[in-house]
């Protein structure tokens, strides 16, 4: 399968202090790859180096066959960006902004179309202004489809929306993956990279330290965790063989006659894994 | 090519007519001070000039520097400040496209306007036709595009969106005052006179009002004005910024 995104060994400073100390990244064409990690880890600096807004300071980077560092306006017609924070001409209405910048790309799609499919049908003539911010995060994702690109990026997409909206932009990205487009998405919620990705790679300070699907990381990271109380101290194991470490613990408890109080058995999730890779002090590893 | 930039500036007017601000700031105000000023003082004579031609010549200056240059730097912050133009660096929307709509279409503000002034002074104030139209809209123009250069190069002089209308306004509000476009600068202070003696909208002034009077314009008014205009763009090209700056 074709890469619709090459890095390797990518390095990025601000000033003296490096952010990115050589990240390597591969996305298949037509995946949905989700870029995870708490703030301040690299995330955005990584796609916008994959946007062509930032120069990047060592590595090989091919997003679409091109070196964004180089981003032509042909690069620029073949992507679409929803950035973490960007306002629009307030004095515009929908319908207007997205005729604008449906206007700015050679292949575009209709913008009555892309009013459509982020819901916007009813705010068509409504000043930009007058949204709100679950609605211009919506219209963020119109301008972004409204040139019909092959690759999506997706800065934190649906921060700040109530479930309901969330579960409605998670419709309309799997509606992309369904188009055959590929789309990298940034986010601090598990929950919509489990939902969304085919693969995700989990970022801490500047370095990936997972990557795979989400069952490929839980896989590898101790699948089920076994919890109880000893003499009141929180004890805490994490296993691949949880029968062989039930059976020893309970035989060695009831040749002891003691119980395993609060004994709690349980599938580890994706979230337990990315706190476990993006914890502060690593002292205890 | 020219159907994106039609296309852009046909936006640019857009969002220039529905900012109410910056229509009655750019727009009307200019027309407006005509009208009272040429009312009480147009038949007065200032600096040897009829008045309301003088204050005719200076309410197009007034016009040309609060449109590309105040107007201008302005909404550029704004916009450079909230976002929107590093969302347009991410389209394939050229650069030099979307500046040059945006110069553009503050030059089709100008026009607008110096017209509405010439009508004005002609039939309100009886002032008269000036004498080379042709020359007027080309010092116009050459107005406009050294004062949009400066005020492309002031907008890497802003840090934030707050701060744009002070430091803009606490710029060429005086610089009106001081560079004759209400009364002769002769009753200024000497250091006042200073400032108008390099002043860029000093020799527009000049330049207008001897297109108005006489037909023709001064060498050096057109050279100043270029030299201004040439450090005005070699700032601008190193200055000019999609993004805020990182904090």
């Amino acid at each position: 399968m074709t890469s619709a995104i090459e890095v390797k060994g990518l390095r990025k400073a601000y000033g003296h202090h490096e952010v990115l100390h050589g990240l390597d990244l591969d996305v298949p064409v037509g995946e949905v790859f989700a870029l995870l990690g708490p703030n301040g880890a690299g995330k955005t600096t990584t796609v916008e180096i994959l946007e062509g807004y930032r120069r990047r300071d060592g590595g090989e980077v091919r997003v679409l066959g091109t070196d964004p560092g180089r981003a032509d306006r042909a690069f620029r017609a073949r992507i679409g960006i929803v950035l973490q924070s960007a306002a629009v001409y307030p004095t515009l209405s929908v319908d207007e902004i997205l005729r604008l910048f449906a206007g700015y790309y050679e292949r575009r799609r209709d913008p009555d179309e892309v009013v459509r499919l982020v819901g916007l049908e009813a705010k068509r003539g409504a000043r930009v202004r007058t949204l709100s911010g679950g609605q211009l995060r919506r219209l963020d994702l119109g301008l972004a489809l409204v040139g019909d690109p092959e690759l999506v990026f997706l800065d934190e997409p649906t921060t700040g929306f109530d479930p309901a909206a969330r579960r409605r932009a998670w419709e309309t990205i799997r509606g992309l993956r369904a188009l055959g487009k590929t789309v990298v998405l940034t986010t601090h919620y598990l929950e919509e990279a489990h939902e969304l990705a085919d693969r995700l790679a989990i970022l801490r300070d500047g370095r990936i330290v997972a990557t795979g699907s989400p069952q490929e990381l839980l896989d590898g990271q101790g699948s089920v965790e076994i919890r109880y109380r000893d003499d009141g101290r929180e004890v805490s194991l994490t296993t691949e063989e949880p029968t062989r470490v039930l059976h020893d613990l309970t035989a060695a408890a009831l040749a002891a006659g003691r119980e395993l109080e609060g004994l709690e058995v349980r599938r580890r999730s994706l979230e337990d894994v990315y706190l476990d890779l993006t914890r502060e002090d690593e002292g205890d590893a | 090519m020219i159907r994106l930039f039609l296309h852009e500036l046909r936006a640019q007017q857009l969002l220039f007519w529905r900012s109410r601000e910056a229509a009655f700031f750019t727009f009307l105000l200019p027309i407006v001070f005509l009208l009272l000023l040429g009312s009480v003082y147009g038949d007065e004579e200032i600096d040897g000039i009829n008045g309301s031609t003088y204050l005719l010549a200076g309410l197009l200056g007034y016009g040309v520097v609060a449109t590309a240059f105040a107007g201008l730097a302005i909404s550029l912050v704004l916009r450079r400040e909230s976002g929107v133009l590093k969302r347009v660096r991410g389209t394939p929307l050229p650069t030099p496209v979307y500046l040059g709509a945006v110069i553009a279409s503050t030059l089709v503000v100008i026009a607008a306007n110096a017209v509405a002034q010439l009508l004005v002074a002609r039939f309100v104030l009886d002032s008269r036709w000036p004498a080379a139209l042709g020359g007027l809209a080309l010092a116009l123009l050459l107005g406009a595009l050294v004062f949009a250069a400066l005020g492309i190069a002031l907008t890497g002089a802003i840090r934030s969106a707050e701060g744009s209308s002070a430091l803009v306004n606490a710029i060429y509000l005086p610089l009106t005052f001081i560079s004759g476009v209400f009364f002769s600068v002769e009753t200024l202070p000497g250091f006042l006179q200073a400032i108008a003696d390099v002043s860029p909208l000093t020799y527009l002034l000049d330049l207008i009002r001897s297109l108005v009077l006489e037909g023709g314009g001064s060498t050096e008014d057109v050279l100043v004005l270029a030299a201004w205009g040439l450090a005005g763009l070699v700032i601008a090209l190193r200055v000019f910024r999609w993004e805020p700056r990182e904090a």
